[in-house]
């Protein structure tokens, strides 16, 4: 059963000194899988993956590749290989020698050295950059000579730590596309550590949301993005209103929360949450989940004024003040013309769904922590 | 207006003269025009009182008298197996401060380093007189653990100018190579693991190429410290320690003849620079990026 | 490797016990010039004889004290009247030299860079003999065209300052440009923005700025100076210098007194190295 996994950690425990940096992670990836662990700085991300690569011992627990035990095999003997953060290719060496770097450790002949670098080069489509210097590759041919030098070595699994971090915007949204179908293409197990919600979502089949050392959620970006499971989830994956109320009633089907700011939210009742009245909790809508003037029928309904238009293309949004009690809210502003004529100071109806309003028990108060 | 710009650039001018003066009189009187001096001494011969001839008597003399030819090359080579074996020992050194010791413990290390080197070389060769001399301490404590029956005389051989010269140069090669290794990321190191290397082959293919530059300096500064060094041989070699320097001193203040000891001076002048250069050469530095 | 790479125990033991080794050579020699300051005996050497404080403060012959010992006392004056002027002069010019190099485009900029970095690989004696010959050129040319005997221009102490001078410079002019390249131009020009004149603007901000490498590259000016042997060697004249001082009681062979004086030396210039790493670091890190 275990070897259908390239990747198994069982109750993976790390602890520095007083620190507990990973606690009881189990995770197991399937073969061929891109698999993501998005987290803020700190949580305990790196510590995860460099565990992964034999750089640190966990304090207690297992980790397995393709259902063998690892503990105990030095990084040079681990079938993963890692892309580093800031790459790690050797200066003092051409990209050929860095592509053929670890075949020479591993005693292949040099004609079929050759070889492979050449096919490896070729596959990340830079086939005649072999003489070149590191220095005179851009910043994205960078990162491809660092995945080709893991690459050609196929490891069970290719480990990358944050690695287009150094990237600007712009090659980074190209370098996300690029990744994804290059794992596609190849289908090598890939391990992504990332604090950018959007590498996450955009390029894993399945993404770990990890805080403080656990994993808060596993799940399909699609899962995390419309059921996340904690209030953490909720709050780093994705725009949202974040509000804090107390639980005032309700039913099976919906909660009903008094904000701290006096309006009142109906928010969808999770049988996961238990949720009971008085208690204090995080609600969260999406920007795009409110509707601006629209007739249809909602529970959450309230009439706003504009304060600011944060015009931004197709990620426009309104930031609006509710008229009656002062509560503010952002809302997505969708750039079809309908709402072009929107102004500062406009008074406008805003209404959202329970299905669209999460609730969540505060921090420090349970789930969650 | 362009008058105006002319006077400001005139200003200019002479200030940057005026800040130029100290740097051309020290380095046309003090380090220039002595050299030149130098070799135009070494070039003449002395025919009576106040009357020179020019002439190649010195030289022709060096190459002719076996002492001072093999004095010469006898430097030479102690001098470079010296910096070789204060590479050796420096290197590891510089490398577990570098790179294996971590946090307030690595500083501590590195001034523990500094500390010997700013007493006096003077104070550290007395020291080690008092080591190895015949009634010091090694050869005391020999004796007392059984290994030699009587006094054992460690002083005036060449082992003893080694230690000496290799003590008074580590300074010289850790402080470049602790820095140049600092600089080296530990994470090419761990990715060389990641891709199968070694500890010896991750140092031969990523961290000495890496320290190639700081390997230079090093190299070259010990290397010239050495071979200019008087107090050293002179004091742990005794009467036998044939230094080149022991010569230029001779020719000079024993003997007064001050056209072969500059002959002499130039000599080792030349050595120094050809050997420092050869070196820049090989491992593809300036000297401006090996001093500055 | 490093500490994130496993290794076996015994390799990271044997590793760590060459580095005490080598720091025991690195100590020994300075420990017993230390030790044997207080041994109880004429020579510097085993047996041990007790100990004692005569070396430092012994009036009655043979345990002359090294406070006691006009000659040697007399050398440190000497040393410090040396070192004092050859630090002055040496901070002075550095400090015009590393504006002259960082601050200002020039023909010949980087042929004089080289020359000015030249004598840190000039061995010592050679530059101590060649300004020799060139004073004692200057000398004989000044005395044969006019008649004037220069007695500076002859082996003596103002040779020694400026033959010192020479390549201590090299190291002032190191150390201040490095500091002054570190400066952050701009905020000169805020200065003067501000309504500062350059001259003002130079002395309450560059100058400020500076101080550190100042202060360090003076101290060091001094320890080297003081310390210096080779240069000094070719220059000397009768007013000997500490270093040339020892250098004669220790070829004769002397008493502990040289060791007390030794250990007094590390004290001071210890103290001092101690002091430059601290002025110079940066208070940020």
């Amino acid at each position: 059963m275990a070897d259908q996994f390239d990747l198994e950690c069982r109750n993976v425990v790390k602890t520095f000194d007083q620190f507990v940096a990973v606690n009881d992670i189990s995770l197991a990836i399937p073969k061929g899988s891109f698999f993501s662990i998005l987290g803020p700085s700190g949580c305990g991300k790196t510590t995860l993956l460099r565990m992964l690569a034999g750089f640190q011992a966990p304090t207690s627990g297992d980790i397995l590749i393709k259902g063998n035990s690892v503990l105990g095999v030095p990084p040079n003997r681990r079938p993963v290989n890692m892309v580093f953060q800031h790459l790690a290719l050797f200066p003092m060496m051409n990209v050929a020698e860095n592509v053929a770097y670890g075949l020479k450790r591993r005693g292949v002949d040099k004609a079929t050295i050759t070889k492979k670098v050449n096919e490896t080069l070729a596959r990340v489509g830079l086939p005649d950059s072999g003489p070149k210097q590191i220095s005179q590759l851009s910043g994205g041919q960078k990162q491809r000579i660092a995945i080709a030098r893991c690459l050609v070595l196929d490891p069970t699994v290719l480990l990358l730590d944050e690695p287009l971090g150094a990237l600007d915007l712009k090659l980074r949204e190209h370098m996300k596309v690029e990744l994804k179908q290059l794992q596609h293409e190849i289908g090598t197990t890939f391990v992504y550590i990332t604090h950018d919600q959007s590498e996450a979502l955009v390029m894993s089949d399945q993404v770990a949301v990890m805080n403080s050392g656990r994993f808060e959620q596993v799940g399909a970006p699609q899962d995390l993005y419309y059921n996340p499971q904690t209030s953490f989830v909720a709050g780093f994956v994705g725009e949202s209103n974040r509000w804090t109320g107390i639980v005032n009633g309700g039913n099976d089907q919906q909660v009903e929360i008094k904000l701290a700011s006096g309006s009142r939210v109906f928010a969808k009742r999770d049988a996961n949450n238990h949720i009971t009245d008085g208690q204090s909790v995080d609600v969260f809508v999406r920007p795009e989940a409110i509707e601006i003037n629209d007739a249809g029928s909602f529970e959450n309904k309230l009439s706003a004024k504009v304060e600011n238009v944060l015009f931004n293309g197709a990620a426009s949004s309104l930031q609006v003040r509710e008229s009656l009690t002062g509560h503010e809210m952002t809302v997505a502003l969708p750039q079809t013309g309908a709402f072009a004529s929107v102004r500062e100071g406009d008074e406008i109806n805003l209404g959202w769904s329970v299905e669209q309003t999460r609730c969540f028990a505060s921090n420090g108060n349970g789930a969650g922590v | 207006m362009s008058n105006s710009a002319a006077v400001k650039s005139g200003g200019f001018r002479l200030g940057l003269l005026l800040l130029a003066l100290p740097l051309l009189l020290w380095l046309f009187l003090l380090v220039i025009l002595p050299h030149i001096d130098l070799l135009l001494v070494s070039l003449r011969e002395r025919i009576s009182y106040g009357k020179y001839e020019f002439s190649l008597i010195n030289y022709v003399e060096f190459f002719t008298e076996p002492l001072y030819w093999n004095t010469y090359v006898r430097t030479a080579v102690m001098s470079i197996f010296a910096t070789v074996l204060t590479l050796i020992i420096g290197f590891p050194v510089s490398y577990y401060i570098a790179k294996v010791i971590r946090g307030k413990g690595k500083n501590a290390l590195f001034l523990m380093c500094l500390i010997p080197f700013w007493v006096s070389e003077l104070v550290r060769t007395f020291g080690w007189m008092i080591l190895l001399r015949e009634s010091g301490v090694i050869s005391n404590l020999l004796q007392w653990i059984g290994v030699a029956d009587g006094p054992v005389e460690m002083l005036y051989n060449d082992a003893a100018i080694m230690v000496g010269l290799v003590y008074t140069s580590m300074l010289f090669m850790v402080v470049p190579l602790v820095s140049v290794l600092d600089s080296l990321d530990d994470s090419l190191i761990e990715a060389g693991y990641d891709l199968g290397g070694n500890a010896f082959t991750i140092t031969r293919d990523i961290v000495v190429p890496h320290a190639m530059p700081g390997i230079a300096s090093g190299c070259i500064v010990v290397f010239m410290l050495t071979l200019g060094n008087y107090l050293t041989p002179n004091l742990l070699g005794g009467k036998d320690s044939l230094w080149f320097t022991e010569q230029i001193y001779t020719q000079f203040i024993t003997r007064f003849n001050w056209e072969s000891g500059s002959a002499f001076g130039f000599l080792l002048l030349v050595l120094s620079s050809v050997i420092v250069w050869v070196g820049l050469k090989l491992s593809k530095q300036t000297l401006s990026q090996t001093v500055g | 490797m490093i500490p994130s790479i496993p290794q076996p125990k015994f390799y990271k033991h044997l590793y760590a016990g060459y580095i005490a080794l080598f720091f025991i050579y690195l100590s020994a020699p300075l420990i017993v010039v230390s030790v044997f300051a207080f041994n109880d005996s004429l020579f510097p050497s085993m047996p041990w004889e007790g100990g004692t404080l005569a070396w430092f403060f012994g009036d009655s012959d043979p345990y002359i004290g090294i406070f006691n010992d006009s000659k040697l006392l007399e050398s440190v004056g000497v040393s410090a009247f040396v070192a004092f002027w050859v630090t002055v002069l040496s901070v002075t010019v550095g400090t015009c030299n590393a504006f002259l190099f960082e601050r200002s485009q020039f023909p010949g900029k980087n042929f004089l860079y080289i020359v000015s970095l030249s004598p840190l690989v000039i061995p010592g004696v050679i530059l101590g003999i060649s300004i020799l010959v060139f004073s004692n050129f200057i000398a004989n040319g000044v005395e044969e065209a006019i008649g004037w005997d220069l007695e500076f221009l002859r082996p003596g102490l103002f040779l020694v300052i400026i033959g010192q001078f020479a390549f201590i410079t090299t190291i002032t002019t190191l150390v201040i440009s490095a500091r002054l390249r570190k400066f952050d131009v701009s905020l000169e020009e805020a200065a003067l923005n501000l309504g500062a004149t350059r001259r003002a603007a130079l002395w309450t901000i560059t100058i400020p700025f500076l101080k550190p490498a100042l202060i360090g590259a003076g101290i060091v000016a001094f320890l080297m100076s003081f310390e210096n042997f080779n240069t000094t060697l070719m220059l000397v004249g009768s007013d000997a210098p500490l270093t040339i001082a020892m250098f004669d009681r220790l070829k004769q062979g002397s008493t502990p007194v040289l060791n007390a004086l030794s250990l007094l030396l590390m004290l001071v210039s210890g103290g001092l190295a101690l002091l430059s790493v601290f002025v110079q670091r940066d208070k940020k890190s």
